[in-house]
């Protein structure tokens, strides 16, 4: 990796110089950094870009972030394992999270997931081998008198039944 | 009642549409108060926080100190991860600038310059939504420097979660705010003397915070006269389970819980009977079902009914529900989302759920109940923050409501093989 001169860090695959987050991630990222007492704060904000951008957080990525925001890489380590919502490890281009809490399993949420996982012919935690989908299992998506529901990306789909998700799954092929 | 948190108004979270209908309003008056007074409407109304403690909110108000070098926040909590708990995001949707005018109002009476808003990482959606919002109020001159010619200046941002719902609780907010490990931290100090980067800092949650408005409309004395004297006003109330019509009702405090279930939800489909209910949200102690005749949904009445309104996430039961897996499944989720700092809570949890699966596979014996309570009761009080209760609470009212359920769970000739849980953690969360 080499420093750039506006200060972001590049990487140079094949002889070619590629940006490892956009130039509109990073212009966000120092707008962001006043908003707060110090740059730490915006660590999240930009684990989020580069999971955008990348699909999920690498190493890499972590020490990218950790660079840009000035911080330790095992301070970046230690909040990407503490949240959930960061990949880390790569998944389909549509990760379906069906939730599974109380009041989803009271209107029968395991059935939905058991569904997409014959559907899909994988079981939860499982990518299926052309990378379109991943399925995981979801705590309570605030939703819960919609239920059962799924999230895919930014997407709630509620009071799903079996014919609604076999539409959405045809849809996000 | 005249709904006040989310009247039907078309389009009403367009910045317009709420200024053609009285929308920031009660800011201007507020600005031509003096910010103690703002406090003093606050703590006569009586208004209670509504993210589950049901904290006084203008006594939390006056812990901020009024002098001091350093700057001061308000955190707005839009967490929203109690399982059965899904109002606050309605707020965000339907009615953002109630919101964002109740902040800051909030704001100017703690003289406060900063306000950050804390969405969990799943409401991306309506997040967007409510930056439109926040876009549009800044755009007339509703945040910011010398808002409305007053003098008084606040910005307002909004910070986006990452999946973990131990930072709803207070502390952990703020340290995610900082970009820490969402870590509750030991209090004392409390956040009104130590919070945000060891600032003055005071949170609330977002149902609070959208309250703030209407009491300045409405005026103290009347707003304290509506549901119930002692945990007075109009209260989201989201119902899930085995109701015909399931969602968020607003409702004065103080409504039977038999009228919500029947009145406003349309019952139980099939006409079956309740099993059992959970009023406030996973964390609330269950009901059987032929106890809550009478009970209202307010501090009170579920405190005498021997559980807490907590979010006023009500689940309902049937007849038909397999309680067992219930309790396991909500036991399961704390487990997960235990920190992991304060050993019974991390350790204990973990032993609840692996208890727990004994009895789903009927493979218990009837000391497991004993032994469940006592890893319970272990937890409880023992730990740093909430959480630890909030996991011991759903079992320990399990067992003493619904012990039989637990008797016939248990392995018929004694001789359990003592199984452990294979899955024990979510494949990738
Ligand atoms: C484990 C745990 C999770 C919590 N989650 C939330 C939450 O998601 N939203 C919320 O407003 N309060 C939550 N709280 C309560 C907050 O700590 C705090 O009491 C509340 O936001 C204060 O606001 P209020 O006084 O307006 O109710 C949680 C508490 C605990 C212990
Ligand atoms: S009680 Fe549980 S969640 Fe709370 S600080 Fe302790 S380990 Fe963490
Ligand atoms: S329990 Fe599934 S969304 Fe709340």
């Amino acid at each position: 990796m080499v420093q750039s001169c506006n200060g972001a860090v590049v990487q140079r695959t094949n002889g070619a110089i590629q940006m490892m987050l956009s130039e509109s991630s990073l212009q966000k990222i120092e707008e962001l950094k006043t908003r707060y007492q110090n740059p730490q704060a915006v660590v999240l904000a930009a684990l989020w870009m580069w999971q955008d951008e990348h699909g999920w957080v690498s190493n890499e990525g972590m020490e990218y972030v950790a660079r840009l925001l000035g911080i330790s890489t095992h301070h970046v380590y230690g909040v990407v394992t503490f949240y959930t919502m960061f990949n880390k490890e790569p998944v389909g281009t549509h990760k379906l999270e069906v939730c599974t809490n109380v009041s989803c399993m009271l209107k029968n949420s395991d059935k939905i997931l058991k569904h997409i996982e014959d559907r899909l012919q994988i079981k939860v935690g499982e990518t299926t081998p052309d990378k379109r989908f991943t399925l995981v299992e979801a705590e309570c998506l605030g939703a819960c008198g919609y239920a059962p529901m799924l999230q895919c990306g930014d997407e709630y789909y509620e009071n799903l039944d079996e014919a609604k998700v076999d539409r959405l799954l045809d849809d996000l092929k | 009642m005249e709904k006040l948190i989310l009247p039907d108004i078309p389009e009403l979270h367009k910045v317009d549409v709420y200024e053609a209908n009285g929308g920031y309003q009660m800011l201007r008056k507020a600005l031509g108060m003096k910010p103690e007074e703002v406090t003093d409407e606050m703590k006569k109304s009586n208004l209670r926080g509504r993210g589950g403690a049901c904290f006084p909110t203008g006594l939390k108000w006056t812990f901020m100190p009024k002098v001091t070098t350093k700057p001061k926040y308000l955190c707005i909590n839009g967490d929203e991860s109690e399982p059965g708990t899904f109002k606050d995001r309605q707020i965000l949707e339907d009615n953002p600038h109630l919101m964002i005018e109740g902040a800051l109002i909030a704001a100017y009476a703690m003289g406060i310059g900063t306000i950050y808003l804390y969405v969990r990482g799943e409401y991306n959606k309506w997040i967007v939504m409510v930056q439109k919002a926040l876009d549009d109020a800044y755009a007339k001159g509703y945040i910011g420097q010398n808002i409305l010619g007053s003098g008084f200046s606040t910005n307002f941002y909004i910070h986006r979660g990452a999946g973990a719902y131990i930072c709803g609780e207070e502390s952990s907010l703020m340290n995610s705010i900082e970009g820490e490990r969402g870590y509750p931290r030991v209090k004392p100090p409390f956040p009104a003397q130590f919070g945000l980067w060891g600032c003055p800092t005071t949170i609330n949650n977002v149902e609070t915070i959208a309250n703030v408005p209407v009491i300045l409309r409405l005026g103290w004395e009347a707003y304290s006269k509506i549901g119930h004297p002692k945990h007075p006003g109009p209260i989201l109330v989201g119902v899930s389970g085995h109701v015909n019509k399931p969602g968020v009702y607003e409702m004065p405090t103080g409504v039977l819980l038999t009228d919500i279930i029947y009145k406003y939800c349309g019952g139980v489909p099939a006409d079956k009977k309740i099993k059992a209910i959970i009023p406030g949200g996973s964390s609330t102690m269950i009901l059987r079902g032929e106890n809550i005749e009478g009970v209202t949904m307010d501090a009170d009445g579920l405190k005498a009914a021997g559980s807490s309104v907590g979010t006023a996430g009500l689940i309902v039961m049937d007849e038909d529900t397999d309680l067992i897996r219930v309790i396991t499944r909500i036991t399961k989720f704390y487990y997960h989302e235990s920190c992991g700092q304060c050993t019974p809570c991390r350790e204990g949890t973990g032993w609840m759920f692996k208890i727990l699966k004994r009895f789903e596979n009927y493979d218990a014996t009837l000391e497991d109940i004993d032994l469940l309570l006592d890893v319970a009761n272990n937890i409880e009080g023992n730990t740093i923050c909430a959480l630890g209760d909030a996991a011991a609470w759903p079992v320990q009212s399990m067992i003493k409501r619904f012990r039989d359920e637990f008797e016939q769970r248990c392995k018929a000739n004694g001789s359990s093989t003592k199984s452990v849980a294979k899955e024990m953690v979510h494949a990738l969360r």
